[in-house]
């Protein structure tokens, strides 16, 4: 039994991790239309992944990173905002992966898995993988937090002081399309997004530097991760839903208490 | 007789879509000295600034900037999402020791008493105010400030520009500012620059004051020292954005 569940735990631990400090960058970049957006790629790599035969986990990396790549390399059209043309790549690709994945995979693939996850077929391999890119995020956030924050703040301002703006913002959208990829066991395609930004907002509450929320972000995430598999496991229900379901409790009773402690 | 430069462009030219934001553009910024940049809205002013600080591709024309110039940039305001929280120290912190010249900028630009204040709470002059005080943090040689004064009242204003001729007096560094109130302008200021595309007139503020480009592009109304102005197109362009009814030149 606790074979069985310690992979599915510890990529959940590590993917919850790093969902907290990079959801924190989605919602200060208003990125959460763009998280959609790489969701859905990762569907149209695992459609790309059927049709070419090659690992679907390969492929919906690829796209993701691919994706991300396109996205920050896009001006502003004169006639769309950037939202538009988000919403148009994300719903499109939605619904040509849905279409691929159902007559490419038919009788093969588990569609219902990859929209909302399914966390046992997570394997020691993913885990290793998380682990060592986890270190790695982990140390590049560490190194560069203060340049992230300002070129969140004014991008023109953090070149003018010699950050390398655009190189962190590529490797920035590099690190949440990684992260969305190797969620996607976790939570779905779907419901990756929430899984970035509602720890970040429940850890806004209680936050008064950025530093802060984002080891707050993380300890929600981990919160509603630990709740949302128990209450999967107790009551036999999708691991992904209950995961975002916990987070949105977590999130609900903080701003409810927030409200309480404010009016005393 | 001539000092040497910190930053010289060279009739600098910036086009997009079809269209001439800048035209020519040629300035030079020395130490200790105070540039202001003014024009109606839309006269490519930030569009200038920015290419200065290299965040633009330029055209045409050439930029020369001393070697190891380190710039001071004070935005028109940030990008600041309500979702980061962040008080006035970290802001000020960020990438920043907190040593004797920290606390002397914050003391200078009178930051100190609002430090533990989230930065969404500040007024319009205090946000000008930490902004002021972010730019000379790294000790700039150049100070480039985009409209430093806006939304600030008159005894804000004042006080403002009090601060940055002090500071140019004790950094003894070059001041780059782009302004709308001439008023104000004129007096804390060494050379006004009359940008309206191309550069229509510059010098020191009393000549540029009298000279007629100047008159016609600002009004006899605001000339006469009235900070609420409102601007009379003296020109109109055509569908792609090229002069009509060119200025004289008369630099």
């Amino acid at each position: 039994m606790l074979d069985l569940l310690l992979a599915p735990v510890l990529t959940g631990i590590f993917v919850a991790l790093m969902a907290g400090p990079l959801g924190c960058f989605v919602v200060w970049r208003r990125l959460a239309y763009f998280g959609d957006a790489l969701a859905h790629a990762a569907l149209l790599g695992v459609a790309l992944g059927l049709i070419l035969s090659v690992s679907p986990q390969l492929a919906i990396v690829m796209s993701c990173v691919v994706l991300a790549l396109l996205l920050s390399q896009v001006r502003q059209d004169s006639q769309l905002s950037a939202d538009t043309w988000l919403g148009v790549l994300s719903h499109g690709s939605l619904a040509i992966s849905i279409i691929a994945i159902t007559v490419a995979g038919a009788g093969r693939v588990d569609l219902y898995g990859y929209l909302f996850g399914d966390l046992l077929a997570a394997t020691y391999r993913d885990v290793i993988l998380l682990g060592f890119c986890g270190l790695i995020l982990a140390a590049y956030l560490i190194r560069y937090w203060d340049s992230l924050v300002c070129l969140c703040l004014n991008e023109d301002l953090a070149k003018v002081e010699g950050i390398a703006v655009e190189r962190h913002k590529v490797i920035l959208m590099i690190a949440i399309a990684f992260v969305t990829a190797m969620a996607m066991k976790l939570v779905g395609a779907l419901l990756i997004t929430a899984l970035m930004i509602i720890p970040a907002a429940s850890a806004r509450m209680l936050s008064n530097g950025p530093g802060r929320m984002a080891v707050l972000a993380m300890s929600a995430a981990l919160l509603a991760l630990g709740a949302g598999m128990l209450a999967s496991f107790h009551w036999d229900v999708p691991t992904g839903p209950s995961i975002v379901t916990a987070a949105c409790l977590v999130f609900m009773f903080g701003k409810i208490s927030a409200k309480v402690l404010s009016q005393k | 007789m001539t000092e040497p430069f910190l930053l010289k462009a060279e009739s600098l030219s910036i086009h997009r879509q079809g269209r001439t934001l800048v035209d020519k553009a040629s300035l030079s910024l020395q130490a200790g000295k105070v540039v202001s940049l003014i024009g109606p809205n839309g006269a490519g002013k930030t569009t200038l600034i920015r290419a200065l600080m290299k965040l633009l591709k330029i055209d045409e024309g050439h930029l020369h900037i001393k070697e190891g110039l380190r710039i001071g940039y004070m935005p028109q305001k940030l990008n600041l999402d309500a979702s980061l929280p962040i008080t006035v120290l970290a802001f000020l912190s960020l990438n920043q020791k907190r040593d004797e010249h920290f606390f002397e900028s914050a003391e200078k630009t009178d930051v100190r008493c609002i430090f533990e204040r989230p930065m969404q709470s500040l007024s319009g002059g205090e946000l000008q105010r930490v902004l002021l005080c972010r730019a000379i943090l790294k000790k700039p040689q150049l100070l480039i400030l985009d409209e430093p004064a806006q939304g600030l009242d008159v005894n804000g204003q004042a006080e403002l520009y009090r601060l940055i001729a002090q500071l140019r007096d004790e950094l003894n560094c070059g001041v780059l500012m782009v302004s709308h109130d001439l008023h104000f302008v004129m007096a804390a200021t060494d050379e006004v620059i009359c940008l309206n595309q191309h550069i229509c007139c510059h010098g020191h503020p009393e000549k540029v004051s009298l000279h007629p480009e100047y008159l016609k592009l600002f009004g006899q109304q605001q000339a006469a020292n009235v900070a609420l102005y409102t601007h009379h197109h003296d020109h109109q362009h055509g569908v792609h954005g090229e002069l009509i009814e060119p200025c004289n030149h008369n630099h």
